[in-house]
């Protein structure tokens, strides 16, 4: 047999993980094992799993601080939608109109990537990080007041309210300022969700294995250095924001059609998320895709099993993600791993001598 | 034949001249010395030579090539390529891909070629592992291939970052104190391998060094800078005799 690389051994494992929760969720929902209160974590948690990933790419791969990532949902949230009450006469079969929503989703959030990107990509660190803090409460707030509609003479906007537009009386409002979008289809299912994870994993792992993602880990690791063997850091850092952000940006897309109505209030696109977000990738692991996958499905889901608690929640909630900072980076949490994976390893070791 | 041509480069930092109307020419092949007491100004010329600074005046030529108003990228793209002397590897990268971050610009295949996967993704990666392997080769890395390059000892860590440079295929390869940190045993080998990389590289080598046995033992001729400006340049063997040089290394 071919021997397969480290790296592609890892990403293979990551797409069988995926692919056998997926398996195994669909089993038990057919045998009706599945309560309603977790049918309806399906589709947010791909969701929360593609923004973890994707910001892990920032973060982890090119080791850049952004407190925004929930902006880029939002604007991939809004445009998908749009898109999907635009077309929602036109074109009739969902799954193509959907599988297009997502593209428009994507380049959407990703063009904004690329628009924030060129000014910002000059700051580092700390700037940064507040940049797109800033960036991230901007788009929220901005979709808040606008108002959009469509009519036999074209397309209308107004930031006051939706009667300033002057819709004709065949026009259809589309965004209602604050109250956002309705009636929108819900195109959004599980097995959605898990082929986008899916498509997530394998350009974020192809492109972290490529000369581009070596490129991308150097800058990481040694900006002078890098620029020294001739890699383009501006060129590389866009790549980054863009691709991350048309990532989140299609997560955002799944959202919105995952129920009819869509604002921007409360706390789904704000910095609050942007960092619930980062504390996934945290967790799971600076750089770890794998560990962004699970850490994003188990910390998403906990909090809203521990509802019991009522009042204790968020306080046990906090005391678990402090065991689970402590058991990833504390210096003896990481001897006792090493040690149990060269057990493991051993143990499989003695059985293909013994086979051989 | 003139690989490089320095001619008149200065820069200050405020009020400190640290590189003062300096002139360097270098023929093609030669291996050439640039010593000097502590802050002398050595590294600042490899920053000027770079691009990492920006020159007050002067011109550099790499080959018939004006460099002055280059980018860093640029310059080496050109055909210089440098190690640093406080060491600057990709930490947290394995020794191989170092070297492969070093072919970055030799590695002929797209962003999308690579996402994807196609043909074409398999046979450069193909190509430049086996580039890589022959470069680590000749620094004695090949056993190493595989570790994190922050777990290298500190004398291979210097080695790992010539194999980088070496991979961007310049013309004129710059070495910032390579023997600093090294015992006389390593340091006799990285002479040879010098000398080796010289010989089947077709190499132009400029290096920074405070071992003089180094020195003598390997560069043809060499330049003296002292307080940022020429104290005088030659055959290495006079140059080292010279009075006002052993004068400048030990004070007055
Ligand atoms: N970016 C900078 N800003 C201010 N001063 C600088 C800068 N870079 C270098 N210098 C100064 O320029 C002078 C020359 O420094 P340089 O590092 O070139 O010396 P060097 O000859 O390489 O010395 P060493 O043998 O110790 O490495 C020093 O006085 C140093 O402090
Ligand atoms: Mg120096």
């Amino acid at each position: 047999m071919k021997k397969l690389s480290k790296s592609t051994k890892n990403s293979l494992i990551n797409y069988g993980m995926v692919i056998a929760l997926y398996v195994v969720i669909m089993i038990i929902q057919l045998c009706g094992g599945l309560s309603n209160s977790m049918k309806g974590f399906l589709v947010p948690v791909c969701i929360y799993v593609i923004m973890a990933v994707s910001l892990n790419l920032v973060v982890g791969i090119l080791g850049e601080l952004s407190l925004g990532h929930a902006g880029f949902m939002c604007i991939g949230a809004y445009s998908g939608a749009i898109f999907s009450k635009l077309t929602e006469d036109t074109i009739t079969v969902a799954p193509i109109r959907f599988t297009i929503a997502i593209i428009i989703g994507a380049v959407f959030a990703a063009l904004f990537g690329a628009l924030i990107g060129i000014p910002v990509l000059r700051l580092k660190g700390d700037y940064l990080a507040i940049v797109t803090l800033a960036f991230g409460e901007i788009i929220k707030n901005l979709v808040n007041v606008i108002n959009f509609g469509v009519d036999s003479n074209g397309l209308h906007f107004s930031l006051k309210s939706a009667m300033d537009m002057g819709l004709a009386e065949d026009g259809k409002i589309i965004i209602k300022g604050a109250q956002g979008i309705s009636g929108t289809p819900q195109d959004s299912n599980f097995t959605v969700g898990i082929i986008l994870v899916l498509i997530t994993l394998f350009v974020v792992q192809n492109l972290v294995n490529s000369r581009d993602g070596r490129a991308i880990m150097a800058i990481r690791d040694n900006r002078i250095a890098a620029e020294s063997v001739g890699i383009n850091i501006t060129k590389y850092k866009l790549m980054v924001f863009t691709i991350s952000a048309a990532l989140a940006g299609a997560a955002g897309v799944l959202y919105s059609h995952n129920f009819s109505t869509l604002t921007s209030a409360g706390d789904k696109f704000n910095y609050n998320a942007s960092i619930m977000i980062l504390v996934y990738v945290v967790l799971g692991g600076i750089g770890n895709i794998r560990g962004s996958v699970i850490a994003a499905v188990i910390l998403y889901i906990l909090p809203e099993k521990l509802r019991f608690l009522s009042d204790y929640r968020m306080l046990v909630y906090a005391v678990v993600l402090i065991v689970v900072m402590l058991f990833n980076w504390s210096p003896k949490a990481k001897e006792f791993k090493e040690m149990v994976s060269y057990k493991i390893k051993g143990m499989f070791a003695k059985k293909e001598e013994t086979q051989a | 034949m003139n690989m490089l041509e320095v001619t008149n480069l200065s820069i200050s930092f405020g009020g400190l001249k640290a590189v003062n109307e300096f002139n360097l020419t270098i023929k093609k092949g030669q291996l050439y010395g640039l010593i000097g007491p502590n802050g002398a100004g050595k590294t600042t010329v490899f920053n000027l030579l770079t691009g990492v600074y920006k020159a007050d005046t002067g011109t550099i030529v790499l080959d018939g090539q004006d460099l002055v108003k280059l980018s860093t990228i640029e310059i080496n793209k050109a055909g210089i390529a440098r190690t640093f002397q406080n060491i600057r590897l990709f930490k947290e990268l394995t020794v191989i891909d170092n070297v492969k971050v070093g072919l970055h610009n030799g590695t002929p295949y797209s962003t999308f070629d690579g996402i994807f996967r196609l043909p074409k993704y398999f046979k450069a990666e193909k190509e430049i592992t086996e580039k890589a392997m022959e470069l680590l080769k000749v620094m004695g890395l090949e056993a190493e291939a595989n570790f994190t390059a922050a777990n290298l000892p500190y004398g291979k860590q210097r080695k790992l970052e010539i194999a980088r440079a070496l991979a961007t295929s310049p013309k004129l390869l710059l070495l910032d104190e390579p023997a600093a940190g090294m015992n006389p045993n390593e340091t006799a080998e990285l002479m040879n391998t010098i000398r080796f990389v010289r010989d089947n590289f077709d190499m132009t080598i400029l290096l920074i060094e405070h071992d003089m046995k180094l020195v003598s033992g390997i560069c043809e001729e060499v330049t003296v800078l002292n307080f940022g400006t020429e104290l005088t340049h030659g055959i290495t063997a006079d140059v080292l005799n010279d009075e006002r040089v052993i004068k400048a290394y030990l004070g007055d």
